[in-house]
């Protein structure tokens, strides 16, 4: 829409009350078109540019502002406002509104066990998933509702960008003013931003059914949508939407702090540099934000203090619960000190009252008067790109603003008028303030404050009611009697009226002021105790202040499990520095500064790997179709989960965190190490092979379901078409990739079989009964890939030599069984048998108690099988080190390993081992006594929260 | 096409069923048996460093030196062994489930709220392949109990090596359980006010049930041969009131224990309590009321975020230190082979070693009320015990070498020795 198009439609009849005409709607009667000129005069104006013009003109024409300054005389044309004594601010804006949309609800989701959906329901030519709805436009079905105009008009806010936020590709959102006319008259920008998310909304395909299928889904549609424009087999509005929608601000909704990680992936990857809107955690991890140097939009929810009256309620709050609440209102502060641009939203705030008390409280915790108004006004004004129409007081804007009692940002301050498109929109009728002291005979009446006041007379309180220029004043007590007055002139102020007495006779009474108003005394603010907890990393009682850094460290006299050709050495010194293992011996010498730890008695190992792990994933299936190879566990991670301390606590130093079972062709697995405190991308394994998960078996089938799946397959016979079918396909992508053709569609999937194709990426197979781990082998022969590790396998025993030919590994439990069919014949021997067999085994966890306690789990290898105690603890550390290709660097105690070590109080296969300290590259990340410390120190800082909260909660005294 | 699926999964099941058909329950003991030289531990605490066991007719009849001891028809050499108590597994479901997964294999939990009158016992399979696997780490005897409602019936003790339920019944429903009803808090941060308010008031339902009851159950039972109606479920409530049986409430949270033993105890009845993850925040009440505990499984994970991480395996020493009596266990069936390592586990974070055998022993026949006839080997009990190479709350010495249940000498095997011996055989050939 062009800027004279625009035009014309405002040179339109206007009517404050009623709708107004349009030139192209007829008229029922005589047209009633009015000049609208409008001055307001003798103002304080804060332009929202850094100016502040006091004694300041506006002039209105129609709805836009026709000058802002102090060096005009006002036009006889106009009609002229007095706001003396008033400040006038730019209208605010708020990028985040679900104004005049209506939302769908997500309720339409299938319930679990209901057939899967694999296409869209939709009818027309869309994107087969219906979570991308690009197509989707705003002003489309944008209806404006005066109502909530009004409640957003006592926000302050004249123009909202509106939303359907419904799927992962919204399509576009509308930026639309509150005044309270015709749809066609108040869409100001009607695409003003694209909006995404990684909820799939109330779309009924199954895919995705997880967090990281979400990602891969959007991911998909962006090359979808190049190679869509490079073809012209395929018509599809979806697509083209979104190639369309690209060159607008591009809008993330964030629901927690872990969608940063995967926005920034998506930044990464596609080029693109999203407007996000923040979810309130974002000080939480400042650095990784202020990183993806992103603009944001930042809510004002802040969580609701928790109730803590009941003591034993009240221990069920955890630390990080109790610490979000206190810093959540800092979150907007540090923002502004970090240098970040953002907006202010009201999203997630209802009410007028809440949304000040917030932004209050923000300003009280630190963020300035200054920040918070071009938060309101210029910031959402540019990001969107509508800095010319809106955000400031400027000769030739929309004419947006608001009339304010006193400095804006002041306790009591009160919109008085909020100006919508040249609109008045009244909020608050300006009262006469009648305050001062009054003679009324001999009697005195005093008069303090504003309404409502607080008055006295003859030094007994009373009540004084003002409306207009009528005024009541009633007893607090029996003695004195009602009196009805108005104000009869000003300057001084004479109040003039009756009194009523008790026989119900009246007479005349008059009030004349003697002294001047006495000042509004200052309410005082509600003090906010700005004592604030530190910021850990992770936000738990586990955190760190500080991310702790690799100590050189001498481990004295301490048996040392080598894993190595030298076995077990006795009392021997280990050396740790920058990281790496540097010497192995006796009597080495501890380097200055080095940290002595004292090993007499103690036992020291490689760190715990754990080989099948599902750890600090916020999912792990994504379970719509049977070959999911496109999503990645990254994309899940989130490092918070204080599982990661526990498993650091039992001495594992490394994880593999596998897709689950629900398909055949899972995720793209991921490695990391357990650096508590740092980001997922922190924790990553570097330089690894990659791998990915198979399944094979009852999950896969999906046996568990009570009625009938209908996904391909639900027999070990559709299982094998499936892996035929997925690696006939990427041989055939594998060459029309080759070939290099314009129209070629990179396929996510197929990216990642061809991976394993070519040797590039690992498969981990969830494997339980011998035919179908025979199936297997026999595929990867006759299609030439290899398999290189069979998870669980729990019948890998009656197949050892055939898998020791192949040179696969496995991976399995301890003593796992009994929980559905196909474990029917697994035995606690499993480990053992292939170990005699050479087979290379691993015990693993699939669970994170288990995942705890891996030393326990392979010393059961020494009763179920005779396993030697250093084959036992080989199980969980060089071997699966071994499977997943790092022995180079883990796995043993060897000069220029990594020093991922643990220290155990005791023989670690032995039930009374107890792990005293875990290092990761010579970073200690858990220590028994440290953590006793750590222990003590959440119990003040719970004490002084819960204190602090009960302060909050005490009932208010009148 | 159901019918197939059934067929096929009964004929693959029958078909493994006779995979350990060669494991066969023992004999009765035919002549008197004297072991000697092992590390005896009593059970009570107290150990006997090269002793002597000596047992006829499938009763204990001599503990003590080796020197003092009598003569015996048998001698078995167990020089350099260790001798413990058969291990008790109290709160199982072994025997009445064999496959979790396998609906058809499921009997513990049955339908409704109100179960009073259920009895494990019946339906607990003796021939379940997942026995023998138990046994082979030390566990001779399990309570085998009824899961799901408000209350879930009653629980039996059987011996883990019989032909069939009567035999192997050692104390037939030996109590009723009652799932306290609990409010999960950890769940309130998802909730709103009104959610909160509305589960708080569905807890304050169920638990007026529980207690009308119970109420009720009293008054039938003194007013029996008044009672104008016969109902099951109150009458087989009255071995609870009787003392005979007793009565297990399941409950977790410190609050919840607050609530269920001043309940009960109110009512005049002594509860165990089962589960009671947060026993430790009320030792005062434990013990001011001489309340015993059969413990949520030690190998868990802290049930808050805060809590500290090797609470659950601290936990037993804390009852123990505050002298309240307890006893280890572990959720399930085949798990139920693990129940050993929960209790060295406990070791290694404080608990004494003999405290820990004995609240797998004595501690766990004391409170299921079985200890007059075993839980410890002393002059008199029911020859239940075994030997092994080593300690058997260790993994790697927990290798039994005999399994004596009332004394018969019982096989020491299971399906899962036999696959790996099937399997060595086809690797040898």
């Amino acid at each position: 829409m062009t800027k004279k198009h625009l035009l014309a439609l405002f040179l339109s009849f206007i009517c404050i009350i009623s709708l107004k005409a349009q030139e192209s709607y007829p008229v029922n009667g005589s047209k009633d078109e009015r000049p609208r000129l409008f001055a307001l005069i003798n103002a304080t104006i804060i332009t929202g540019n850094g100016n502040t013009i006091q004694d300041g003109t506006i002039l209105i024409n129609k709805d836009k502002l026709d000058y802002v300054g102090k060096n005009i005389k006002v036009p006889e044309s106009y009609v002229v406002y007095d706001a003396k004594g008033k400040y006038i601010y730019p209208s605010f804006i708020d990028l985040y509104s679900t104004y005049g949309i209506e939302q769908a609800s997500s309720g339409a989701r299938a319930s679990w066990g209901a057939p899967q959906v694999f296409e869209t329901q939709k009818e027309g030519a869309y994107a087969w998933n219906e979570a991308i709805r690009s197509e989707n436009k705003a002003y489309k079905v944008f209806s404006a509702d005066h109502k909530s105009a009004e409640n957003l008009h006592s926000f302050g806010f004249g123009a909202v960008q509106t939303i359907a936020y419904d799927g992962i590709v919204r399509g576009s959102a509308s930026l639309v003013s509150l005044s309270k006319e015709r749809e066609n008259m108040i869409i100001i920008s009607p695409e003003s931003s694209v909006n995404y998310s990684f909820n799939k909304g109330s779309s009924r395909n199954s895919y995705p059914s997880s967090i990281m299928g979400s990602v891969a889904l959007l991911r998909q549609t962006y090359y979808d949508a190049d190679w869509y424009s490079t073809q012209s087999d395929e018509f599809n509005i979806s697509l083209r939407e979104f190639k369309r929608l690209q060159k607008l601000t591009q809008v993330f909704e964030t629901s927690g702090l872990t969608d940063y990680y995967r926005i920034n992936r998506l930044q990464d990857e596609f080029g693109v540099k999203y407007l996000i809107k923040a979810n309130g955690e974002e000080y939480k991890r400042l650095d990784f934000v202020k990183s993806m140097n992103s603009p944001l939009i930042v809510p004002l929810n802040f969580p609701k203090a928790p109730k803590v009256d009941n003591p034993m309620e009240a221990s069920a709050l955890s630390l990080s619960q109790l610490k979000h609440w206190e810093l959540a209102p800092s979150n907007p502060s540090q923002l502004e000190t970090q240098g970040f641009t953002f907006a202010i939203t009201s999203a997630g705030i209802s009410k007028s009252t809440d949304f000040w008390k917030n932004l209050r409280l923000s300003i009280a915790h630190g963020l300035t008067e200054e920040q918070a108004l071009k938060s309101l006004t210029s910031i959402p004004a540019k990001l969107i790109g509508v800095e010319h129409l809106l955000g400031s007081l400027d000769k030739g804007k929309i004419a947006n603003l608001l009339v304010v009692d006193q400095p804006i940002f002041n306790p009591n301050a009160q919109i008085l008028e909020n100006w919508v498109q040249g609109n008045q929109y009244i909020l608050k009728s300006d009262i006469v303030n009648i305050s001062g002291s009054y003679q009324v005979g001999s009697d005195k009446l005093e008069i303090e404050g504003k309404p409502p006041y607080k008055a006295t007379y003859n030094g007994k309180a009373v009540r004084l009611t003002q409306e207009g220029s009528h005024v009541w004043i009633h007893p607090n007590d029996g003695n004195l009697l009602s009196i009805e007055a108005y104000i009869a002139s000003r300057d001084p102020f004479v109040l003039q009226g009756h009194q009523l007495k008790e026989n119900g006779e009246t007479s005349p009474w008059k009030a004349i002021q003697t002294g001047s108003k006495t000042s509004s005394p200052q309410e005082k603010s509600k003090e906010v105790d700005l004592n604030l907890g530190d910021i850990v990393y992770p936000f738990n009682g586990y955190g760190y202040t500080q991310i702790p850094s690799a100590q050189t460290t001498l481990f004295k006299n301490v048996k040392v499990w080598t894993n190595e050709a030298e076995g077990v050495l006795e009392q021997a010194d280990v050396l740790i520095e920058k990281g790496k293992i540097k010497a192995i011996g006796t009597n080495l010498k501890a380097p200055a500064q080095a940290v002595v730890v004292e090993g007499e008695g103690k036992h020291l190992t490689p760190g715990i790997i754990d080989e099948h792990s599902h750890l600090a994933l916020e999912s792990w299936n994504e379970a719509a179709q049977a070959v999911s190879a496109e999503v990645r566990m990254l994309d899940a991670v989130n490092p918070e989960d204080i599982n990661i301390y526990r498993q650091l606590a039992g001495g594992v130093t490394s994880s593999h965190l596998l897709h689950g079972s629900a398909n055949p062709i899972g995720g793209q697995s991921q490695l990391i190490k357990l650096r508590w405190g740092e980001t997922p991308e922190g924790l990553k394994y570097n330089n690894t092979h990659k791998s990915i998960k198979f399944a094979l078996g009852e999950n896969v089938k999906q046996s568990s379901r009570s009625s009938t799946g209908n996904r391909f397959p639900q027999t070990r016979m559709g299982v094998e078409q499936v892996f035929e079918d997925a690696f006939t396909r990427a041989y055939e992508y594998k060459k029309a990739k080759s070939k290099k053709s314009v129209q070629f569609r990179k396929d996510l999937e197929l990216e990642a079989i061809v991976e394993i194709l070519d040797g590039e990426r690992d498969i981990t197979c969830h494997s339980y009964v011998q035919s179908e781990i025979n199936m297997l082998l026999e595929l990867s022969d006759k299609m030439n890939f290899k398999i290189n590790t069979f998870t669980h396998g729990l019948e890998a025993y009656k197949l050892a030599d055939k898998i020791v030919e192949r040179g696969i590994s496995v991976g399995t439990f301890a003593d796992w069984w009994g929980y559905k069919y196909e474990v029917i014949e697994a035995t606690p021997f499993n480990a053992s048998l292939l170990n005699q067999q050479n087979v290379l085994v691993a015990i693993n966890s699939d669970d994170q108690e288990m995942g705890r306690r891996l030393n326990q789990e392979a010393a059961k290898m020494i009763k179920y099988g005779n396993t030697s105690e250093e084959d036992a603890l080989k199980m969980v550390t060089l071997n699966p080190a071994k499977m997943l290709h790092i022995d180079d660097k883990v796995g043993s105690i060897k000069v220029g390993k990594d020093a991922d070590l643990v220290l155990w109080s005791d023989n670690p296969l032995s039930i009374y081992a107890v792990a005293e300290q875990t290092y990761i590259e010579g970073v200690k990340y858990w220590d028994v006594q440290e953590n006793e410390e750590k222990q003590n120190q959440m119990a003040l800082e719970k004490a002084r929260l819960l204190k602090k909260l009960l302060r909050t909660q005490t009932p208010k005294q009148n | 096409m159901k019918k197939i699926f059934l067929l096929y999964i009964y004929i693959c099941f029958a078909g493994h069923l006779f995979a350990q058909a060669t494991i066969y329950p023992a004999a009765q003991q035919a002549e008197s048996i004297r072991i000697d030289g092992a590390t005896i531990h009593i059970g009570n605490g107290e150990t006997i460093t090269n002793g002597s066991v000596v047992f006829d007719k499938g009763v204990i009849t001599y503990v003590g030196d080796v020197q003092g001891a009598p003569s015996s028809a048998k001698v078995i050499n167990a020089t350099g062994k260790q001798l413990f108590p058969g291990f008790i597994a109290p709160n199982t479901n072994l025997g009445l489930v064999e496959i979790e997964a396998v609906k058809a294999t499921v009997d513990f939990a049955e339908i409704g709220e109100n179960n009073a009158h259920v009895r494990s016992i019946v339906a607990y399979n003796t021939d379940s392949k997942v026995i023998p696997t138990i046994k082979f780490n030390g566990i001779l005897l399990a309570q085998t109990t009824p899961r799901g409602g408000l209350i879930s019936g009653s629980s039996s003790i059987v011996q883990l090596d019989a032909w069939n339920w009567e035999d192997a019944a050692y104390k037939i429903d030996d109590g009723i359980h009652v799932h306290w009803p609990a409010l999960n808090t950890n769940r309130f941060r998802f909730m709103s006010d009104g959610q909160i308010a509305e589960a708080k008031k569905q807890i304050e339902v169920r638990k007026t049930s529980l207690l009308s009851f119970v109420k009720e159950a009293k008054a039938y039972a003194v007013n029996s041969s008044d009672n104008t109606v016969t109902n099951a479920r109150l009458a087989a409530f009255n071995k609870v009131l009787d003392g005979s049986s007793n009565l297990y409430v399941h409950v977790e949270s410190a609050k919840d224990i607050r609530d269920a033993v001043l309940t009960f105890t109110d009512l005049g009845l002594k509860p165990v309590l089962v589960g009671a993850s947060e026993a430790h925040l009320a030792l005062d009440l434990l013990k001011q009321h001489d309340i015993a505990v059969i413990l949520k499984q030690t190998h868990r994970l802290p049930s808050k975020e805060d809590e500290d991480v090797s609470l659950p395996y601290k936990q037993a020493n804390m009852l123990y230190e505050a002298g309240v009596l307890f006893a280890f266990a572990v959720d399930g069936f085949w798990e139920q082979r693990n129940l050993p390592f929960m209790a060295g586990t406990a070791v290694a974070y404080g608990l004494p070693y003999e405290e820990a055998v004995k609240s797998l022993s004595l501690n766990t026949a004391k409170i299921l009320g079985i200890d007059k006839q075993t839980g410890s080997i002393e002059v008199g009990k029911d020859a239940n015990f075994i030997v092994t190479i080593g300690d058997a709350l260790d993994m790697g010495g927990n290798k039994l070498i005999h399994a004596f249940i009332q004394g018969r000498n019982t096989e020491v095997n299971s399906l899962h020795k036999q696959l790996y011996d099937r399997y060595n055989h086809k690797y040898a050939q």
